[in-house]
């Protein structure tokens, strides 16, 4: 495993996840490099959606979950009972893999999040909600009926909707839960080019399935297998010449 | 199939008609716009005003102060402490109470304002409806929360929403058409009844000018109505009936398109 020349703005060590008997990782220790695109790859059920919610501790909320490990956002352990959880999700937008708008207009969708952390100025709340659909290239499409229910968009438009969300609260990372897999191949398109345009400003951290996916997009990737991490590193380096016997295999596509 | 379906409308058909042919003859405005005069239960002038406010003040008040205690238990039970067992058993307790009668409960209020020194007065009423009404809207909000999605909920979790902002913001507002289901069927219950009211809030020919004041309502209205061995009285018993109908109705309609309008914003 080689040596991370990066500063990691996330520090996974030792992490153990288990929902009731059911162990879903095992004792994962890896870096996610600072405003890189970091992809997470492996068969379904591996436990690259719970690595993934573990960093914000979404995991919290399934039910019978056991946790030990540290995971830490720059110095602060996100495990510690101290630490504001609200903060730690702040810091850390999510983009699930089905779009899910909140039951309100689309203008309050992205306002959510800042009202929510105290921000109640009128225009500054109209400054934010134009940046951050302008983000997500989705205010030209919008700008007209921000007053519409978000449930009225097409599901590409509500995923970018659901980045824009994301964007407001003003993260350092995004999380993103195999974000294209509900989309149709154009939307799915856009929300690659976007999440490729976002790597200038934040770290992205990615579950996907599609290998290809990985290889246009990452700049690390972490295989995992069995809720083991099998291999990390700098993509040219997993996908086209792996060490790991499983990992060639899987990249091969002798298993899936 | 077709037939149940034909029998239970037939029977709704039939309960509506023969309120309507019965009473509507007798529905004048100044049964609407009176109380009752001096003589009124002998066929002589004089409306039932004092029932008509008395009822909607009552079940308006009971289903304000149920909606209060029951909104806060139901997204207890649901986000807070989902499937313990003291939930489980917190649900099989207020199944209970939704199934006693609500003669029951109207003696229960009835005692404990006799020990507390309140005499039959609209206060006493509201209590003992929003009693009877809590397990209704506690339950059914509960079945409608249930089936918020999780997504939804991570969603917000995501953005760095307190357990309260997610309860409260996204939570009630995706299941703000069921909640308003609740509030009616609840509604409905309380102003029909008049087994519960009939010594909680009692019954007076004025209208009540304070919480202290009895109440009259339109169920006992027209139980006491139909009483009387005047034939005259007695279809405006049915008029009576016909007038709590035509609320129960209009509201079930008013509630609907408020739930249409809500329901744009959930994502199916």
């Amino acid at each position: 495993m080689m040596k991370d020349p990066l500063k990691p703005i996330l520090s996974v060590q030792n992490l153990n996840v288990s929902y009731g008997e059911q162990q879903a990782l095992k004792n994962v220790t890896v870096n996610i490099p600072e405003k890189r695109i970091t992809a997470i790859i492996g068969p379904s059920g591996c436990g690259k959606s719970t690595l993934l919610k573990s960093m914000n501790r979404l995991i919290d909320l399934t039910e019978g979950v056991k946790y030990s490990g540290k995971i830490f956002y720059h110095d602060t352990d996100i495990f510690d009972a101290k630490t504001d959880v609200t903060y730690i999700r702040k810091k850390m937008g999510l983009l699930a893999q089905k779009p899910c708008p909140l039951p309100m207009s689309i203008y309050d969708n992205v306002a959510y999040g800042p009202r929510i952390h105290g921000q109640e100025n009128k225009k500054e709340l109209d400054q934010i909600v134009e940046r951050c659909l302008r983000s997500a290239s989705l205010w030209d499409e919008v700008k007209d009926r921000l007053k519409a229910p978000a449930s009225k968009l097409s599901l590409g438009q509500q995923q970018r909707l659901c980045l824009a969300r994301a964007l407001a609260v003003d993260p350092e990372i995004l999380l993103c839960d195999e974000p294209t897999s509900a989309l149709d191949p154009i939307s799915a398109q856009s929300v690659e080019e976007l999440l490729h345009e976002l790597r200038k400003d934040y770290t992205v951290v990615i579950v996907t399935h599609i290998l290809r996916q990985a290889m246009r997009l990452a700049d690390y990737v972490v295989f995992l297998y069995l809720g083991e991490l099998i291999e990390y590193g700098p993509v040219e380096k997993i996908l086209k010449n792996p060490e790991n016997a499983t990992t060639q295999a899987y990249i091969k596509g002798i298993f899936s | 199939m077709l037939v149940s379906t034909f029998i239970v409308l037939g029977g709704l058909l039939a309960v509506i008609t023969m309120v309507l042919v019965r009473g509507v003859p007798a529905l004048s405005i100044s049964m609407l716009t009176q109380t009752p005069k001096g003589g009124y239960y002998l066929g002589k002038e004089g409306g039932i005003l004092n029932a008509i406010t008395g009822s909607l003040y009552l079940a308006a008040g009971a289903t304000g102060l149920a909606l209060v205690i029951s909104l806060p238990v139901a997204l207890y039970l649901e986000e807070y402490i989902g499937k313990s067992r003291f939930a489980d058993f917190a649900r099989l307790m207020l199944d209970i109470s939704w199934g006693i009668p609500s003669i029951v409960y109207g003696v229960f209020g009835f005692t404990i304002m006799l020990y507390i020194g309140l005499k039959s007065s609209l206060l006493g009423g509201i209590i003992t409806v929003a009693l009877f009404e809590i397990p209704i809207m506690v339950r059914v909000m509960d079945e409608v929360l249930k089936m918020v999605p999780s997504d939804l909920k991570e969603a917000s979790y995501a953005l760095g929403s307190t357990r309260f902002e997610t309860v409260f913001k996204v939570m009630v507002r995706q299941a703000l058409p069921g909640i308003l289901t609740a509030i009616l069927l609840a509604f409905g219950r309380g102003i029909g009844d008049a087994a519960s009211v009939l010594f909680t809030a009692g019954y007076t020919d004025y209208i009540p000018t304070s919480l202290f004041d009895p109440a009259a309502t339109l169920p006992l209205a027209v139980l006491f109505q139909l009483g009387t061995p005047f034939p005259e009285v007695q279809t405006r018993a049915y008029a009576s009936a016909a007038i709590l109908m035509i609320i129960v109705l209009s509201l079930s309609i008013i509630s609907r398109m408020l739930a249409r309008k809500f329901a744009k914003h959930i994502v199916a």
